[in-house]
């Protein structure tokens, strides 16, 4: 019961948000589970998963576990600073054509070209856009930072200019059509719409031998677990809780003395470092980075698996993405032909009868069966009441 | 306290990080054997077949139709007693338009359902997006899609027409008109660029002269300005690689702006009777398309072909090369197995040379070599039942060259 008690307005807001002790310290028993919930999770992915999976579905749970660490990025973007990133595969495609090209120069070999570039481009030598990936030094570095700093400049441009809402998304639509409509246009350079396929080589592993592929899973769950475990950091550090009240009440946290224009670039930069860092490890887990990943409709995707999920939850974007792609290619295997109607029946019956995802089911069951359990969470999954909190009087 | 637990559950990330990178170190130096082919299931009296094509998305109008001509000649083929006395059970699924998808369909085909050769694939996208996972796999694709060239996978026969067997024959009929200047339009992908690589590299060969190049991307209905550009470019002949539905709107701004077939004649290389259908015959009659095989086209087995699919799926249903194509290369990897005596992929490889099969376009012949197959080139006029006839022909199969190495003019393509 005390978890949920607010902290005194003057601790809550006044302080940096910058290392401090976060206002609401969870519960032990809470801190006791998140730590049993992460170490379940890693017996799920690191022990029963590949036991019970064959190499294709491992690798297709691989290429799940990817979408959900954009989720877990989008989640905090979108569930956590009310940032709707409808744009997030630019930043998956950023880090997936780094890695991409890095990978395609290192198969080519020192002084080599990749394949495509003589097919379609003609070209002698290499552009010199290109020279710094052949560097794992620079490439790997690059997956998370390049994305990060495109983050970082568009948000500054819009967040001070107060861009939100509608608006915000829309023009995140549109950093997606445009990067896409530039890599086909480039096809000499970027293999146009084919993308960058045929990777064979992972820093010297053969991508082609199961027991690599085996490899490149475990380090993709070690990573979204690591990821989830600073996402949890973080919603629960101060600067999770002004993120909420910039979500909640912008222009009261305004008033207060603080700048939302950083608050919510710093969550959307993580967001899209998330992404970036998804895209590099989806390149060797599906071998294939293209336009077709990126566009409006993938960068849609990715926000239905976060909603579907649960949006303003630690775990609702992990298990919404990896419930929508599960969904997707399970409905279409069983049903290629009717798949795509069947998939549709499914968000419009989330969205109507669970306007707070998947997760919120978890809610629902203790809201039916209120016991002294029942607010033993620090915060709630559907992230309102938390809101509430955060509209403090100006003092 | 706090951030002692922080700490904590950091360190234990760490952890398992390292242990995941110790439990898992890949074997690097791995035998050649370790990614060795998954072999076929043919233990039962079936032998299944994956048929992989878009039944969702922007390309499923066309890839359905693909999709049922295979569906035919596997029916044809298990009426007639199957193939080595195992009927062919076929396994269907939805590449959604989605190249990424047809790749992860590809591989549970092959690994999961243990196919013994898959039947699809229709934009170039796709297949490079597949041609890794076969190759990795050592399993057959049959590609039924007339396509840019500049490939030759092992592990893919290709049934449609590389260039040398439409484009380059679309070309020498136009040059033989008189033509001297073409414009070229297309979509935004890669085979209209890179048929378009190859249309300059000839027409600078060929005295022509190239009056402008525009794309337009995938969907795109936006065509004022361009034909605006083609109609005040002077060129005698427009050279057309738009797909889908861009077409409908091309050719509608097209006929407003006053162009018409006997001034400006488009060649078009994606447009079948299926797709003539859906644009409207009145904006395309008289315009010239270049492919291998009409519905129209004469000969015994072409009408038993056209008779047996609209018995099937409607007497509106038209036939088209794609469709041909791929219900041919059904009936070639039959002949493949039959003549190899197994199903084993590298048995197959080595029977297919010299293949030989009576096709709705009439004889084809495989080339073990580049694993294309000879064909006929057709140029057709659209007529104003929608049906297109034939104008021009090779008159005998043309040998497929799918790098250009026998056109010195193309030496720089490739």
């Amino acid at each position: 019961m005390t978890a949920v008690t607010p902290a005194p307005p003057d601790t809550a807001v006044r302080q940096a948000p910058a290392g401090a002790v976060p206002p609401n310290p969870p519960g032990g028993r809470s801190r006791l589970r998140a730590a049993a919930g992460f170490a379940f999770g890693a017996a799920l992915l690191f022990a029963v998963a590949p036991l019970v999976l064959s190499d294709f579905r491992l690798a297709l749970l691989a290429k799940y576990l990817c979408v959900a660490m954009v989720a877990v990025g989008i989640g905090i973007a979108w569930g956590r600073g009310g940032m709707l990133t409808l744009g997030q595969g630019v930043f998956f495609g950023l880090g997936g054509y780094a890695m991409a090209m890095h990978l395609k120069l290192a198969d080519a070999g020192p002084g080599g070209m990749p394949d495509f570039m003589q097919l379609y481009g003609q070209l002698d030598e290499l552009p010199l856009w290109w020279r710094p990936f052949a560097s794992p030094w620079f490439a790997l570095p690059a997956t998370v930072l390049l994305p990060m700093a495109v983050a970082f400049g568009l948000g500054s441009l819009v967040f001070r200019r107060r861009v939100r809402g509608a608006y915000f998304a829309i023009l995140s639509q549109a950093l997606a059509a445009a990067m896409v409509i530039l890599l086909i246009g480039q096809q000499g350079t970027t293999g146009g719409t084919n993308g960058l396929t045929d990777i064979q080589g992972f820093f010297g592993y053969d991508l082609d031998d199961p027991v690599n592929q085996r490899m490149v899973y475990f380090i993709i769950a070690a990573v979204l677990l690591a990821l989830l475990a600073l996402a949890r950091q973080l919603i629960h550090s101060r600067y999770g809780e002004l993120l909420v009240a910039v979500r909640d009440g912008e222009e009261r946290v305004r008033f207060l003395g603080y700048d939302p224009a950083s608050v919510k670039l710093v969550a959307y930069v993580v967001a899209a470092g998330m992404a970036g860092l998804a895209g590099a490890l989806f390149v060797p887990a599906v071998g294939i980075i293209s336009p077709a990943l990126i566009g409006i409709v993938p960068s849609i995707e990715f926000v239905i698996g976060v909603a579907v999920g649960g949006r303003a939850t630690l775990l609702g974007p992990v298990l919404g993405a990896v419930a929508v792609a599960w969904a997707r290619t399970a409905l279409s295997e069983r049903f290629p032909g009717t798949w795509t109607y069947l998939q549709g029946l499914l968000f419009v019956v989330v969205v109507a009868f669970l306007p707070g995802g998947l997760a919120s089911l978890w809610a629902l069951t203790r809201h039916r069966a209120p016991g002294p359990a029942s607010d033993r969470r620090g915060w709630s999954p559907l992230g309102r009441r938390r809101g509430d909190r955060a509209e403090v009087p100006a003092a | 306290m706090s951030l002692l637990w922080s700490r904590r559950i950091l360190a234990g990330a760490m952890t398992v990080v390292a242990a995941a990178a110790l439990s898992a170190c890949g074997s690097k130096t791995s035998d050649e054997g370790g990614a060795a082919g998954v072999t076929a299931d043919v233990s039962g009296d079936t032998v299944k077949v994956g048929l992989l094509n878009s039944l969702s998305g922007t390309m499923a109008i066309s890839e359905v139709t693909v999709r049922d001509s295979i569906m035919l000649a596997v029916e044809e083929i298990n009426a007639a007693g199957g193939v080595l006395g195992k009927k062919i059970q076929p396994v269907g699924e939805d590449g959604a338009s989605d190249w990424p998808t047809f790749a992860e369909k590809a591989e549970k085909l092959i690994s999961e359902d243990r196919v013994a050769a898959v039947f699809g694939c229709w934009t170039s996208a796709s297949r490079k997006a597949v041609k890794p996972v076969f190759e990795k796999n050592k399993a057959l694709l049959f590609y039924p899609v007339q396509y840019e060239g500049l490939e030759q996978s092992p592990y893919i026969f290709y049934t449609g027409a590389t260039t040398n067997q439409q484009i380059v024959p679309g070309l020498d009929y136009l040059k033989a008109q008189g033509v001297k200047s073409v414009y070229l339009v297309g979509s935004d992908y890669v085979f209209p660029r890179t048929a378009n690589k190859i249309i300059k590299a000839y027409a600078a060969a060929n005295g022509m002269t190239v009056a402008g190049e525009d794309y337009a991307p995938l969907g795109s209905t936006e065509f004022g300005t361009i034909v605006n550009k083609v109609k005040s470019s002077g060129a005698a002949a427009v050279f057309n690689t738009l797909n889908g539905d861009s077409n409908v709107a091309f050719f509608k701004e097209y006929k407003s702006a006053g162009l018409t077939a006997a001034a400006m004649p488009v060649v078009s290389v994606s447009i079948a009777e299926e797709e003539v259908k859906g644009i409207g015959t009145q904006y395309l009659q008289g315009q010239l398309t270049a492919w291998n095989y009409y519905q129209t086209t004469p000969g015994a087995a072409n009408s038993k072909f056209v008779a047996a699919y609209k018995a099937k799926y409607g007497a509106d249903k038209p036939t088209s090369d794609p469709m041909e194509a791929a219900y041919v290369s059904v009936y070639l990897w039959k002949a493949m197995v039959t003549k190899a005596g197994a199903f084993d992929v590298e048995k197959v490889r080595t029977a297919s040379d010299g293949i030989t099969f009576d096709a709705p376009e009439g004889l084809v012949t495989v080339d073990g070599k580049t694993q294309h197959i000879a064909k006929t080139a057709r140029i057709g006029k659209i007529g104003a039942d929608g049906l297109i006839t034939e104008v021009w022909n090779s008159g005998k199969p043309v040998a497929p060259d799918p790098f250009l190495k026998t056109y010195p003019w193309a030496s720089g393509l490739s």
